[in-house]
């Protein structure tokens, strides 16, 4: 009874003084807290978006972005449902997801990647493949490394009589979708069957988890070849492959090549409102199988967070974040690409 | 007595949690589960097909891929698990008895990605350069055993999880053989049995259904264990009687592809897999309940 009483009295002569410390603190506090922001979606991308989204806080500190990286799909599967503000992936929207969206979702690219072909071979000899190889090994008709196609676009090596393993990511993910693309691109018997995805049905080889899954294979396995990340493989200096573009040069993987595959693509991918694959682009010095990177930004997005993340894009293009990208073996965005998408965020209308 | 009123009325609660929750599991893969079964109905099951780009799928070479490697590791793990615990019973010296079964149970506290891990860059290099030539030289004739040395497939993954299932075989095993009573032993020993037929007819013919019940605990780890069989089996959805072969599991075919799967059809049919792990987990549980209880009524004199 004491007690109750005592609270009583109390907070009943405090109250006058509680609306005063509130009235002068609340506007402060507003001030001070953060809008938080949260993303869902690819995980190649993930590493240079946390490196983004933290190096960003020291310039705006009101705001808080937060990222997971839970795969493309994921993060379009959360977008839609609304869990999340914004979602990332390393392919457009196709039209049955683009259909389920309650407003429409601008794709603004934010850096490049590319997927590499890496072996195991006594020695390592650097390997020229041809696209037509390439399509033959997946597809299991090319058995042996001494395969006269082979042999032919490395006039200088010998190979040996050994097996060929062909190692491939069991797990759904970007890099299977963006390796698939490309040999649907070149092959008409690949694009019948298996097809293009993000886990589809090899003719041949064994499955591994994740680059570290497949790296694994093909660092045990002498004869074995398969296809990583970029950014993996140089991260762990893995042997890869140069391959024939459409220009017929033989060009080794590397952030140079893959942003040269975007910037002789430019006119088209802002043609496309950026939603192009770089696939196979055109250009001597282009690395056939790159892709863009996308964050997906629905337009209706809550204006407190609109703005800010507007900002954080714009921040996205400069110079100094695409810096950042290639120390992290990301490739930049062309500059022409970067202008472009500079005045589409500009443009972005949110309701 | 109010006080026992309550607590009976949250335990009552908490019990119903548990079931709850096994509904409402049951009743989620269900839903999801049910445009992939409208479309295919039964023959799911028994289609052979994976390919998510043109929506063709079956269950079997999962379905195949799950027993197979499970009911392998049982055959490798049930004599080392049954040995190691009747040694601990019944041969070991008393003092060494509880470091060693305290080490045996440590395996089981490893993470399983340990053991995949540990299967990638131990075991199938060993399996590729040591048991694969042996077994394939020697009967490399029969369909078992063909096919070139990746290392990674259905053998190395029976293998691992062979290791896996071992602690929780042996733990069991063990506790069933100590609670055979002395009174057994002394008797068969008293009436001139060598130390091999005390323990046949005096610890292992009473704790038959025992013995089992633990195989089939290990047999239930074994069905459902993912990260460590994902990494070593070379997930190829193929049905191929050679041991030399990769596969893939029920368990591990939904670990890869749910996060990226694309389109609903894709979806459902991975809730489907998992329907019908759970529908094969239950059914190895009753069946072993059921085989238990038969045997029980039989050796119980």
């Amino acid at each position: 009874m004491q007690i109750k009483n005592f609270l009583k009295n109390t907070t009943s002569s405090l109250t006058p003084v509680l609306a005063v410390i509130l009235m002068t603190t609340m506007p402060a506090t507003v001030a001070k807290s953060e809008t938080l922001i949260n993303g869902a979606g690819a995980t190649f991308p993930q590493p240079l978006y946390s490196r983004w989204f933290s190096d960003y806080r020291k310039i705006d500190k009101s705001v808080a972005i937060n990222y997971q990286g839970v795969g493309s799909s994921g993060g379009i599967r959360q977008l839609l449902t609304g869990t999340v503000d914004f979602g990332a992936s390393d392919e457009p929207m196709n039209a049955e997801e683009s259909a389920k969206a309650k407003a429409p979702i601008h794709h603004i690219p934010m850096a490049l990647g590319a997927v590499a072909i890496s072996y195991n071979l006594p020695g390592n000899p650097a390997l020229k493949l041809s696209p037509e190889t390439i399509a033959d090994l997946f597809l299991g008709k090319i058995t042996k490394w001494n395969d006269a196609k082979i042999v032919a676009t490395n006039p200088g090596l010998k190979l040996p009589d050994l097996a060929i393993m062909i190692a491939y990511r069991s797990d759904g993910s970007g890099t299977t979708a963006i390796m698939t693309e490309y040999l649907s691109v070149v092959s008409p018997a690949w694009k019948t069957k298996p097809g293009q995805g993000k886990s589809v049905q090899w003719p041949v080889g064994l499955g591994g988890k994740g680059n570290a899954g497949v790296a694994g294979m093909i660092k045990q396995n002498p004869g074995t070849l398969g296809y990583v990340e970029l950014v993996y493989a140089v991260s762990n200096g893995l042997p890869v492959a140069s391959i024939k573009n459409t220009a017929g040069q033989f060009v080794s993987p590397s952030i140079s090549a893959v942003t040269a595959a975007a910037k002789t693509s430019s006119k088209a991918i802002i043609a496309a409102d950026f939603k192009l694959s770089i696939v196979n682009s055109a250009g001597k010095d282009a690395y056939p199988i790159s892709s863009m990177t996308w964050l997906l930004i629905p337009e209706n997005m809550p204006a407190n967070k609109s703005a800010p993340l507007t900002a954080f894009l714009k921040w996205a293009m400069s110079d100094e974040a695409q810096k950042t990208a290639e120390s992290l073996h990301y490739a930049p965005l062309p500059k022409e690409v970067r202008i472009a998408a500079l005045g589409r965020i500009g443009k972005l209308k949110f309701k | 007595m109010r006080s026992d009123r309550i607590f009976n009325w949250i335990l009552r609660g908490l019990a119903l949690t548990v079931l709850l929750g096994f509904v409402l599991l049951v009743w989620f893969l269900w839903n999801e589960a049910l445009p992939a079964l409208r479309s295919a109905g039964l023959g799911f099951i028994w289609s052979t097909g994976w390919d998510p780009v043109s929506g063709d799928f079956g269950a079997l070479p999962f379905l195949w891929g799950t027993l197979v490697s499970s009911i392998l590791a049982l055959m490798l793990s049930a004599p080392i698990s049954i040995g190691a615990a009747l040694f601990l019973t019944d041969i070991a010296p008393k003092s060494i008895r509880t470091p060693i079964a305290f080490l045996i149970e440590m395996l089981a506290a490893i993470p399983s990605v340990v053991y995949g891990i540990w299967g990638i860059f131990v075991l199938a290099p060993f399996v590729r350069e040591h048991v694969h030539p042996l077994l394939n030289g020697w009967l490399g004739f029969t369909p078992f055993f063909e096919g070139p040395p990746f290392g990674l497939g259905m053998l190395t993954a029976a293998m691992v999880l062979a290791v896996m299932i071992t602690p929780t075989i042996t733990a069991v095993c063990r506790e069933v053989f100590r609670s055979v009573p002395d009174l057994l032993r002394e008797a068969a020993t008293g009436i001139g049995a060598t130390r091999w037929e005390t323990i046949r007819l005096a610890v292992i013919r009473p704790s038959i259904s025992g013995i089992f019940a633990a195989m089939i605990l290990g047999l239930g780890r074994a069905l459902g264990e993912t990260m460590a069989v994902t990494m070593v089996i070379g997930n190829r959805p193929e049905i191929s009687l050679s041991l030399f072969k990769p596969a893939a599991t029920m368990a591990s075919v939904i670990a890869n592809e749910y996060a990226e799967a694309q389109g609903d059809s894709h979806l459902s049919a991975l809730a489907a897999i998992g329907l019908v792990l759970l529908v094969v987990s239950s059914l190895v549980n009753f069946g072993a309940r059921w085989i238990i209880e038969r045997t029980e009524s039989k050796t119980h004199v």
